[in-house]
């Protein structure tokens, strides 16, 4: 290595209008938002909300949350993957937890598919706000993939006790996953 | 395809989660450590936006919020290289961008200092990285403000940078600064990076970058992680 990283350095409370300019009413194109699927997307069409929590148990009404996750069939819309997606397909979703009057973050997407016979269903996910130096690293998996969570690498490689911050709970076709940020529940953030 | 993962986020450059000279931080940032995770494709692949993502105006801040007149300020020219830690250029790498207009005022909704806005001025911008890494902006130098951390605080002038890089794994959330800068050494969110590294935030300026007659030129190159020597296990 002949060079060093670049120092990361907090989002700050104003990023909207740059990275999530139409959610938040402003005259800019969005390059993604919340609404991940489209016409040709095949599979199961849920919705992901949950809200981001500091440690005082507050929600955080200026963090944007990123999601990236692989097609219904398990396939990722990124030359690393052979396989590619073959629906249309992005993948990625970004949404700010200012407009929503309750603070959530919403995503409406199609279940990722498994992208092996190892892992279970899951979605890759990037926190950041103001007073976060750092954006941080977790993983959104579901409750209704009870098996295939009991023997993923990942999950299983997480004390129990912490895993169910990693578990978006089914409630109808829409999925509850609440970010903890500090305190007995902090989520599980991971070494990316 | 190269699937050799990406080196780990050098904790000796970046921020720690909590800085308590930055206010906002305690409360905010994690505290446990983070967990180990192999990585596989979900942390190897990540979104891919070309050129085709970007208009033409997107990554001229001097034009792209234009009503009805030129925006207030000194026109700047920001440009660059986008490389991993073994100096290898990043093609095709979106960057956006985000700033103040000249006098120090975000366009941002709840940006309530006392400061003009700009109506020919957005303040947002975003490009694509060419085959060699190379990107450039122009824009408006942006002002100083105040901000609540401490009495008597201001930000120094910046621009925030959001990357991806050729993955998930790679993002990159940033602030450019300018050299010179009085504020920099009173300012907790450039001090939150050590010592020896933050100083790599700071854009240089240059002559080469300058456009005779038109703008001061800066240059700004941003290094993200680069790739472990070894192949993934699989």
């Amino acid at each position: 290595m002949t060079l060093k990283q670049t120092p990361s350095q907090t989002v700050g409370p104003y990023f909207a209008y740059g990275l999530t300019p139409e959610q938040y009413g402003y005259d800019f194109k969005d390059l993604a938002s919340g609404d991940l699927s489209t016409a040709a997307s095949q599979g199961q069409s849920i919705r992901i909300e949950g809200c981001v929590y500091d440690g005082e148990g507050n929600k955080v009404p200026d963090a944007m949350i990123e999601i990236w996750q692989a097609d219904g069939q398990g396939r990722f819309a990124h030359p690393a993957d052979g396989r590619g997606s073959n629906t249309d397909f992005k993948g990625f979703g970004r949404f700010g937890t200012g407009t929503d009057g309750h603070n959530r973050f919403i995503f409406d997407t199609i279940k990722p598919g498994a992208i092996d016979q190892q892992q279970a269903p899951h979605i890759s996910v990037i926190v950041t706000m103001r007073g976060l130096l750092t954006h941080t690293f977790t993983r959104i998996y579901f409750s209704d993939e009870g098996a295939a969570n009991e023997t993923d690498p990942v999950l299983s490689s997480v004390d129990e006790d912490r895993r169910p911050t990693l578990i978006a709970q089914k409630q109808g076709s829409t999925y509850r996953f609440d970010i903890h940020m500090q305190g007995e529940n902090e989520t599980v953030f991971f070494d990316v | 395809m190269n699937d050799r993962p990406f080196n780990r986020r050098d904790w000796a450059s970046h921020p720690p989660f909590i800085d308590p000279a930055y206010k906002s931080t305690p409360l905010r940032g994690q505290t446990k450590p983070l967990m180990p995770i192999i990585p596989g494709l979900s942390e190897l692949t990540g979104p891919v936006y070309g050129a085709e993502a970007v208009g033409p105006l997107d990554s001229d801040l001097t034009k792209n919020g234009v009503k009805d007149g030129e925006p207030q300020g000194e026109r700047i020219i920001v440009a660059g290289r986008v490389l991993d830690e073994d100096g290898k250029p990043q093609p095709n790498t979106l960057l956006e961008i985000w700033q103040a207009n000249a006098a120090g005022r975000y366009v941002h909704h709840s940006d309530q200092h006392d400061a003009p806005l700009d109506p020919n001025f957005l303040g947002a911008g975003r490009c694509v990285a060419d085959e060699n890494g190379f990107y450039r902006f122009t824009t408006i130098k942006p002002g100083a403000y105040p901000w609540p951390n401490h009495k008597n605080a201001w930000r120094p002038n910046h621009i925030h940078f959001s990357l991806f890089g050729p993955a998930f794994a790679t993002r990159l959330i940033t602030q450019m600064y300018f050299p010179g800068d009085p504020l920099l050494e009173l300012d907790p969110i450039y001090k939150s990076s050590p010592e020896g590294a933050r100083e790599r935030m700071v854009a240089e300026f240059s002559l080469d970058v300058t456009q005779e007659l038109f703008a001061l030129g800066y240059r700004f190159d941003i290094v993200l992680r680069g790739r472990q020597a070894t192949p993934m296990e699989t």
